[in-house]
């Protein structure tokens, strides 16, 4: 195997080409499949078990039975494929299928995602990334633990990582079954389960390393997939298919046909309220989102957890810049993607007479994610039509189309009439997206359970294979439990992974970078900058989901608080602040905790500093890593 | 890597170089996260070949910025690591 894997190494260039240009040639044979009159059903299966295929190949290749590579693989990642690995990692369902989405709907107020969740590298490559790849251990609470004097603060890192990241892979696996139940015609119940078995296919035998290279072949699939659509509308609408230059000119033509249906809010315009006018709340909530996903970035496990794999601090470093790079290339197109799927309905579908509106409407109206709500009976068509009355004048107006955020990318490429092998393609992207992120959420949560509950807490003289066995057996367990989960409960994906930013911002920013940054900041203060941060930011979250009317009552001393009627319950707003910014108590909040603890408690001790200042250069061993145990 | 270590006060100047380097990287992300968007209404009169510009530095031109700071950021502390001779490959 040693010597199979050192050619793999050495081939990497090489084994990523072909298998790019496999996948582009399998592109075009289903086109030439559906030219021949194949059905769209079978087109979509065969998009779907392909590329499940091909990741579980990667998953049983990548086997291993080693801790090191099962944990960090091997330390052996270049850092061009591991920004492709993280890339996949981090661009999730939301990313992909949500994101798009909420711009088609928010305008600019959606781009908050898209600066919230680039911007968040610079933090990683300038605050942590180096340090913690210098640092050398397998998770995040590792560090915790040998920076913040033990046992203590690991279990609360445990506690923020699991929380976080478990309320993020429920979202990934409603996104999952968002698109098998579409394009495998089965139900979203099913679908979970079906998809959960691709992502253990992935991540069971092989740990980090077979998730590594199952992300980046996942990265090539979900960006070509994500590109081709948004190419080929924009050259069928203006002729240039460089849409990220040329949706201007889609922005302005949506501008001219907003007039003509009478929109207040125009698209482009920024920080104003439903009637069009300046909104200084809009624009608090614009940069609260900003701030908790950009923290949120940078404290999220399993992003962090990728710059452990490179071999070098300085590959480290040179991998968040070629991971912002390939999650670049998503982001600054997804604007794109929701200015000409927004043109093609304003053109295409908006005044068209519902007789004769295409089938995709139908086939999406079946899953609750279309509505053409013109008719009287229209919600026993379309789920979406429920309490929206059409004046049933047999023409689609603009008041009486529904669309779900989830589906605008999924069906933009039907509903501007573009081959079922787009669709198809998309599917697979968004598939990949979402597998991949699950896999590191997985993973990032299978590891703190039997690396720093199991081995460094209960059992320290547990051998490696009882490790590893454990590792998986929960890996597998966590899955169900996700799946179960999502399966019931289904939820907007786009607030369920906010609020696993702001969760882990609260909880772990201020600890990761006052450990670095600030030597004096003792064990007290690591402890209580996640309790506080932590504690206050789930206690917000909770009061003002599910108890919006206490806390009115209860909190009027803290200012305005409004209701607001969402996801059908009275969630309170803070100072007019949306709940999945929560993170904004809790970030400030940690940090004065710490800093607190940190000057009220007696400085770290003469071993702990040394130990810092080893982290904080690159060349030569770590000093003191045990210094706390 | 031979283990070398830094005197104390040469991990001073070392750490003191990657501090101001951080702080200046630091203040440019807080320039294109945050400040800049305060103008976006103004910011939106102004158009390039179809662009609002308010809405292009959300949706376009403060990204870029993000990607050049992380590489302005690697290539900068490969340079101090050099000259203190602690570049670990």
């Amino acid at each position: 195997m040693a010597a199979i894997q050192g050619g793999f190494l050495a081939n990497l260039g090489r084994i990523y080409a072909l298998y790019t240009g496999t996948f582009i040639g399998f592109t075009i044979f289903i086109g030439v499949l559906e030219l021949l009159g194949v059905p769209n059903r079978i087109l979509g299966y065969l998009f779907i078990f392909l590329t499940l295929g091909v990741y579980a190949l990667i998953g049983w290749l990548a086997r291993t039975a080693e801790v090191n590579e099962y944990y960090v693989a091997g330390r052996a990642v270049p850092a061009f494929y591991n920004g492709m690995a993280t890339g996949a990692d981090w661009m999730s369902a939301a990313s992909f299928i949500g994101m798009a989405g909420s711009l088609y709907f928010g305008g600019y107020g959606g781009l908050a995602f898209v600066l919230g969740w680039t911007g968040g590298y610079v933090l990683v490559s300038i605050l942590m990334a180096p340090y913690l790849r210098k640092f050398g251990q397998f998770t995040v609470p590792d560090f915790f633990s040998a920076r913040y004097g033990g046992n203590v603060a690991r279990a609360l890192a445990v506690v923020v990582l699991i929380t976080a990241s478990f309320t993020y892979v429920v979202a990934q696996i409603v996104g999952v079954g968002i698109i098998t139940a579409r394009f495998l015609d089965i139900g979203f119940q099913v679908a979970c389960f079906v998809g959960l078995l691709g992502i253990l296919l992935c991540s069971m035998l092989g740990g980090m390393k077979a998730v590594t290279w199952t992300q980046v072949a996942q990265y090539i699939i979900l960006i070509i997939a994500y590109l081709i659509p948004v190419v080929v509308l924009s050259a069928k609408v203006t002729g240039v298919p460089i849409p990220q230059i040329m949706y201007g000119q889609a922005l302005e033509k949506i501008e001219a046909l907003e007039k003509t249906f009478g929109v207040a809010q125009p698209y482009v315009s920024a920080f104003t309220d439903a009637k069009g006018a300046y909104s200084p709340t809009a624009m608090w909530n614009f940069f609260a989102l900003i701030l908790c996903l950009m923290v949120g970035t940078a404290s999220l496990p399993h992003i962090l957890m990728r710059y452990f794999t490179t071999p070098s601090v300085k590959q480290a470093r040179d991998s968040v810049a070629w991971s912002l790079f390939f999650i670049f290339l998503l982001y600054f197109t997804a604007p794109a993607y929701a200015a000409f799927a927004k043109l093609e309905v304003y053109q295409n579908v908006i005044g068209q007479p519902i007789a004769s509106l295409p089938a995709w409407v139908s086939s999406w109206g079946s899953i609750g994610l279309v509505g053409a709500c013109d008719g009287a009976n229209a919600a026993q068509t379309f789920a979406l039509c429920k309490g929206v009355t059409g004046n049933g004048d047999g023409i689609l107006q603009l008041s009486e189309f529904r669309l779900h955020t989830d589906a605008v990318v999924l069906a933009t490429p039907e509903i501007a009439g573009l081959p079922y092998v787009i669709s198809g393609l998309v599917a697979a992207g968004g598939l990949a997206a979402a597998l991949s992120t699950a896999d590191g959420l997985l993973l990032a949560i299978a590891n703190a359970l039997s690396h720093d509950i199991y081995y460094k807490m209960i059992d320290p003289h547990a051998d490696t294979k009882r490790r590893l066995i454990i590792s998986r057996v929960l890996l597998g367990l966590v899955a169900l439990v996700a799946a179960y989960v999502a399966g019931t409960l289904g939820a907007d994906i786009l607030f369920l992974v906010s609020w696993a930013f702001s969760m882990a911002a609260a909880g772990l920013f201020a600890g990761l970078v006052l450990g670095i940054w600030w030597k004096r900041a003792g064990d007290a203060a690591g402890v209580w900058g996640i309790i506080v941060g932590f504690g206050l930011c789930m206690f917000f979250l909770i009061a003002t989901e599910f108890y919006g009317p206490w806390v009115k009552q209860s909190l009027s001393w803290m200012g305005d608080i409004n209701i607001v009627k969402i996801r059908g319950r009275d969630v309170a707003y803070i100072w007019g602040i949306n709940n999945i910014s929560v993170g904004i108590f809790g970030i400030p909040a940690a940090f004065v905790a710490m800093l607190v603890a940190g000057w009220v408690t007696k400085p770290a001790s003469a071993e702990m500093q040394d130990f810092i200042d080893s982290i904080r250069v690159p060349a030569g061993s770590v000093r003191n890593a045990e210094a706390a145990h | 890597m031979a283990e070398s270590r830094l005197t104390a006060s040469q991990q001073a100047a070392y750490w003191e170089k990657t501090k101001r380097l951080m702080l200046f990287i630091l203040a440019a992300w807080f320039f294109f996260s945050f400040l800049i968007h305060f103008w976006a209404p103004q910011l939106n009169t102004i158009r390039i070949i179809g662009f609002p510009l308010g809405y292009y530095m959300a949706a376009q031109g403060s990204l870029i910025a993000f990607v050049l700071m992380c590489v302005w950021n690697a290539k900068a502390q490969d340079r101090i690591d050099h000259e203190f001779g602690v570049q670990d490959e």
